[in-house]
């Protein structure tokens, strides 16, 4: 796909095209938000919502922005100089990106997990109860349910649980992606943001994440960043379609995947040139 | 109301190609089910039973067709996983494919019973008939040709005008019956002749659902308005045909 051959069509959407309509009550909302790197533009007044305990899904061709939306939304940007960001990002009303909301309550609320599964160099116990200690003083007993009841949660437990004080790195692929999901679980965060969580995992570790995200959506916001698309017309209630930063379409996933809206959005989940 | 259809080309090449296989199989289809109507009728016309052999013995080429065509598909959802509008364009090829197949079915079952026809004496009433299949034929040429084209307006317009096809059929239905009880030696072939006309009022019926498939293939939604019936054979009274 080259970017010539788009960036004649996606001049012609308006920004404000894609008013989102989600239904649900929205968790996180992105109202006209701008992103730039060092100058380079990479969202352009996109308005978005996350929908309150829905997967949400962002697909678009690599470079798009929607790795740069999922990021804004934990603020996980400003650990890098020289980028920033512009408009409205609210989490339950509140601005996240004011510089006044404090980040460890952000990252607390907003958890991440990344396309390659990033265990910390330790045991499967303490990945989970490195991140606890910093926030909670548990004693022993209630710190041993919280690392059973995060693994449980991320579908884990049953494979780890009599290893717990093994490196966390002995783990597959698979099971360290688990791992890493569970971690973020472990804070009781409201909102998980997946990157591209299964895009190193065979289909069978893919399987088990996708049955996971479908099981902690009774619990917690998801928003995922996936190129499957397929995994996004499986996964998610709610999918977004992005190009060249802005936000190109937006709806409920069934819509999007079988009568888009957009030609653009047609010719990307078809395989077409736009 | 017509929209543009999708050009853009995929960018793998061999899925375009796979689709372009795929209407092909369906065009072929259409055409060898015109062509064994018009045979069907012919031989009723010119009392060849050796022609209506041949148009029953051909339907077998539009059976095996559709069994392409269902492989095709199965294997364009197994290996493509198509989305949108491609997801409908193979479904609609399902679905049409079926009803071609159907309508090939019919012009044989006129054709085979012609055979039957042709071993009584000639009835008077056989000219109805090829009008009854020119009507069925239009309406097969024009869905098949809004299949073609993404044209809509023109497979709406073919939708409507079934009703015509019920109605010169439901006027058959009586001439047929009055003939009947006019002379009981007439039951025979005049019975021939009714299910050979309900053969041709059902190919429209047909037709009409190929119709609702371009449709849905080119706006991804059912047509709403409501379709009028003109066959109302079902709920004649017996006693008056007339």
């Amino acid at each position: 796909m080259t970017d010539a051959h788009f960036a004649v069509a996606a001049s012609a959407v308006p920004a404000a095209a894609a008013a989102p309509a989600t239904g649900a009550r929205p968790k996180m909302v992105a109202r006209n938000l701008d992103f730039y790197y060092d100058g380079f533009h990479a969202l352009k007044g996109v308005d978005f919502d996350i929908a309150e305990r829905r997967v949400t899904a962002l697909i678009g061709p690599s470079g798009c922005g929607k790795s740069t939306l999922l990021r804004v939304f934990n603020r996980i940007y400003s650990i890098y100089p020289k980028l920033e960001a512009k408009g409205e990002v609210l989490l339950d009303g509140e601005n996240i990106l004011d510089p006044r909301f404090p980040l460890n309550l952000l990252r607390s609320k907003v958890g991440m997990v990344f396309q390659k599964p990033v265990p910390f160099p330790m045991s499967i116990y303490d990945n989970i109860a490195y991140g606890i200690r910093h926030y909670e003083k548990l004693s022993k007993s209630e710190m041993d349910a919280r690392v059973e009841q995060a693994l449980m949660q991320g579908a884990l437990w049953g494979e780890v649980k009599d290893k717990l004080k093994q490196s966390a790195l002995g783990l597959s692929g698979g099971q360290q992606q688990r791992l890493c999901i569970a971690r973020a679980i472990a804070l009781r965060p409201e909102v998980i943001l997946l990157d591209e969580p299964t895009s190193a995992l065979d289909p069978i570790a893919t399987g088990k994440i996708e049955q996971l995200i479908s099981e902690l959506k009774s619990q917690f916001t998801i928003a995922i960043v996936t190129h499957n698309m397929q995994q996004a017309a499986r996964c998610s209630d709610y999918t977004a379609f992005m190009y060249l930063g802005e936000l190109v379409e937006f709806g409920e996933t069934e819509t999007l995947f079988t009568k888009p809206t957009k030609t653009q959005t047609e010719d990307y989940i078809t395989g077409r040139f736009g | 109301m017509n929209v543009t259809h999708q050009t853009h080309d995929h960018i793998v090449k061999s899925y375009d190609d796979e689709l372009k296989r795929l209407t092909g199989e369906l065009q072929r289809m259409g055409q060898l089910a015109l062509a064994q109507l018009e045979a069907a009728v012919d031989a009723v016309m010119a009392r060849d039973s050796h022609a209506a052999s041949k148009v029953v013995h051909d339907d077998a080429t539009i059976d095996a067709l559709e069994h392409e065509v269902s492989h095709d598909v199965v294997r364009l959802l197994a290996l493509r996983q198509p989305m949108a509008r491609d997801l409908r364009e193979i479904l609609a090829a399902l679905r049409i494919a079926t009803d071609i197949e159907r309508i090939g079915d019919y012009a044989a079952n006129v054709a085979k019973r012609s055979i039957v026809l042709n071993q009584s004496a000639p009835v008077q009433l056989v000219a109805a008939l090829p009008r009854l299949a020119r009507l069925a034929q239009s309406l097969v040429e024009d869905v098949l040709d809004a299949y073609r084209n993404y044209d809509t307006n023109k497979a709406l317009d073919a939708w409507a005008r079934d009703e015509e096809l019920d109605e010169q059929y439901t006027g058959l239905f009586r001439e047929l019956l009055t003939y009947m009880m006019e002379d009981p030696r007439n039951i025979t072939p005049c019975t021939h002749l009714l299910f050979m006309a309900k053969n041709l009022e059902r190919i429209g019926d047909h037709a009409t659902n190929i119709a609702e498939n371009v449709y849905f293939l080119v706006h991804g939604a059912q047509i709403t308005q409501a379709r009028r019936k003109g066959d109302t054979t079902s709920i004649l009274p017996l006693d008056d045909p007339r």
